[in-house]
């Protein structure tokens, strides 16, 4: 009899030299069957090797090819409990208190196995949704209450709708896979783990709005992800899951489209321009993209994520979505807990689980063993979050209350030996370096701003410069034409406000 | 005559417009395959690409400027591309980057024959920094040690 064992083959995991592992298994243990799986996302376990079991699939990691010859010499093929090893995946705290609706075959499945992906639930709602009208299918998701998980958490409903009462000879359907934010990885994952949801959640949404063509727009520092989704689109189309149109022609044409390292392509104008094949510089709105987009055709851009979950709502129901999460915040969400945090990982869970849950109880502190001195949440335009304020709900509104965004779900932590001040300054200079240039307080703004923190910081007239930085900062908030500029206040402000003293520290000490 | 010629110079440039239909729209797709097959984007390719797609050279330009992947110089013959955004940083990617900076005598972003330190913002590997990617493997929780190893691994099998 053969033993199963999964070795992920997610860039994460490759990233700890799972292919090493997968190698070594193989010369191991020759009978065994090696499936590559995704990541299960506990990622400091990578890469976290599986053997199916009677009880199940037990987990080891993290392993290195170093330490395979004496784990398969020890009976890791039975499964037994050696020190690498942490019993059935399934029980592991961190997976067990998930609620994974989105990522339920990430980690679980040969991510190219399409049979593995109808025996575990998909094409399930891609079927429902094909004995729905278009309108039927724009009001579940409506009704699933699913916001954007981009970062602007737009109903998606309400932008369907849009798309969908527009008559036009072509629509277009774009899939936003640019994840620029630092502290983000689960549109990867999910696009190298389970990419067969992302295109049955776009198949599905095309059949929404009447798209017949749909893009998706993947940044070029994923080359692994768009290995796999180019075999997937492949093999999708291969077994007609498509579609045709009563001429023999595909019904929906789905196309991979590699950005070219601009940050700022992420925004949904500057994306569109792009995908034309000119600069991404951002629009000015109206009109939005749901009326006039891609080749001045509606479009809809939506996040991976926010695809990805479409699936599970055709198929268990509106409702069954909206019965997690909590007030305006519904379903789930892909939290991604990152820097120096000791269980750095994936962790899906209904909204309004608290920050402090996700740091200490999934993330379990730092890495370092340092105290948490602050988190950015919502990537680089979100603000900094002190330990006082870890109490706060995960939700849209219940973050925006307390000064804090969701963006895309990331949490990155930093410990109490950061300077807050270094951190504003690298905040105005990503904004220097990825500004698309389009308007003045952005484009000038930051660098103005990198260049007075930097004189704050070496103690040059400093209650002046804070004023400077300050009006600096109202500017480009009330002044940018986009989230970029107008944001970018957001994390410099919350350092300034809440640790003065690493911006004036010993500088102003000296002066004084 | 010679603007005739011109149009032509770069055969391989002109065969990757034309598997992509001569579209103006996938001038990404094209910068990013000739790119791939030269190394980087020389003037003759542009010259080629633009006659193409029939589109003036100084919007190619404005393009090709725009994104900071496309490159208009050769390369070295290594390039290391070192995550600098927060997660990484707030994990000592900045010290990584210092001592990469002194191992091999150059700066970040600096032209190099030998190795290039190339700034990235985010390879996706938050939760493993410092992250890094040569070619396009990516590495995680990599120290100057793990960087001086892999940088030597990946140069020998190159070689
Ligand atoms: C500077 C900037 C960067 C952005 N980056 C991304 C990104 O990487 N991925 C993404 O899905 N949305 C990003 N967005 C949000 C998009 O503009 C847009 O709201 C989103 O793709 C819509 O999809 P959703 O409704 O599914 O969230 C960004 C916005 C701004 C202003
Ligand atoms: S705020 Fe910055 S990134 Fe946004 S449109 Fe203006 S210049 Fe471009
Ligand atoms: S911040 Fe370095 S990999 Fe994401």
């Amino acid at each position: 009899m053969s033993v199963t064992i999964y070795v992920p083959c997610d860039a994460a995991a490759l990233s700890m030299g799972a292919n090493d592992v997968a190698n070594a298994i193989a010369k191991a243990a020759p009978d065994a069957t090696i499936i590559r799986n995704g990541s299960r996302g506990m990622l400091w376990l990578e890469p976290l090797v599986e053997v199916e079991t009677d009880k199940g699939r037990v987990a080891y990691g993290p392993v290195t090819a170093g330490d395979v010859q004496g784990l398969v010499g020890g009976g890791m093929l039975e499964g037994k409990d050696l020190p690498l090893c942490h019993g059935p995946t399934e029980e592991m705290p961190y997976l067990a208190n998930q609620e994974r609706l989105t990522f339920a075959r990430v980690g679980v499945t040969d991510p190219l196995c399409l049979k593995a992906y109808e025996a575990n639930g998909g094409l399930v709602g891609l079927g429902k949704a094909l004995k729905m009208d278009a309108q039927a299918i724009v009001d579940q998701v409506k009704e699933s209450g699913l916001r954007g998980r981009g970062g602007a958490g737009f109903p998606t409903g309400i932008k369907w709708h849009t798309a969908l009462a527009q008559e036009a000879d072509q629509k277009y359907l774009c899939c936003n896979a640019d994840e620029g934010d630092s502290g983000t990885f689960a549109d990867r994952m999910l696009m190298e783990g389970d990419p067969y949801a992302l295109i049955e959640g776009m198949v599905i949404a095309s059949l929404a709005i009447g798209a017949s063509i749909g893009y998706i727009y993947l940044r070029s520092e994923y080359p692994h992800a768009a290995t796999t989704l180019r075999q997937a689109i492949k093999n999708w189309e291969d077994a007609g899951f498509f579609g045709w149109n009563d001429d023999g022609s595909p019904r929906f044409k789905l196309h991979l489209r590699m950005g070219a390292g601009a940050y700022i392509c992420g925004e949904e104008s500057s994306m569109l321009e792009s995908l034309e094949g000119k600069r991404g510089e951002v629009k000015v709105k109206p009109p939005i993209p749901a009326i006039s987009g891609l080749f001045d055709k509606p479009t809809i851009v939506n996040n991976v994520l926010t695809l990805a979950a479409v699936p599970y709502i055709l198929s268990e129901g509106a409702k069954a979505y909206a019965d997690f999460g909590q007030g305006r915040s519904l379903g789930t969400q892909p939290f991604q807990l990152a820097g120096d945090i000791a269980c750095g990982g994936l962790v899906e869970k209904a909204f309004g689980v608290s920050m402090y849950e996700l740091l200490y109880d999934f993330g379990g502190g730092t890495r370092s063993g340092r105290d948490i001195k602050a988190v950015q949440a919502g990537g680089p335009l979100g603000s900094f979050v002190a330990a006082s304020e870890f109490d706060m709900d995960m939700g849209y509104e219940s973050m925006a209350q307390r000064g804090a965004m969701m963006g895309h779900g990331g949490l990155v932590v930093f410990n109490d030996a950061t300077n807050m001040g270094e951190m504003a300054r690298y905040a105005m200079e990503f904004c220097e370096i990825e500004s698309c240039g389009k308007c003045t307080p952005c484009r000038i703004g930051a660098v103005r701003g990198k260049e007075t923190i930097e004189k704050i910081m070496r103690g040059e007239e400093q209650s002046k410069n804070v004023e400077v930085l300050e009006d600096l900062c109202d500017l480009m908030e009330t002044a940018s034409l986009c989230a970029m500029g107008g944001l970018t206040p957001m994390p410099v402000r919350s350092a300034l406000k809440q640790f003065p003293a690493d911006f004036m520290g010993t500088a102003k000490a000296a002066a004084e | 005559m010679a603007t005739l010629l011109n149009t032509i110079e770069d055969a391989q440039a002109r065969e990757i417009c034309r598997d992509h239909g001569d579209r103006p729209q996938e001038l990404l797709e094209i910068l990013h395959g000739v790119q791939a097959a030269h190394g980087h984007l020389t003037d003759a390719a542009l010259r080629t690409i633009a006659y193409s797609l029939n589109i003036s050279r100084a919007e190619i330009h404005g393009v090709v400027s725009f994104y900071h992947d496309y490159k208009r110089e050769k390369g070295a013959m290594q390039t290391i591309k070192i995550c600098r955004a927060e997660a990484c940083q707030a994990v000592g990617a900045n010290d990584l980057i210092a001592g990469a900076e002194r191992h091999f005598k150059t700066k970040l972003d600096e032209k190099s024959v030998a190795v290039k330190l190339e700034a990235t913002y985010c390879l996706g590997n938050c939760a493993l920094g410092p992250a890094i990617m040569i070619d396009e493997d990516l590495y995680g929780r990599v120290d100057l040690d793990r960087l001086k190893a892999i940088s030597a691994a990946h140069k020998e099998q190159s070689s």
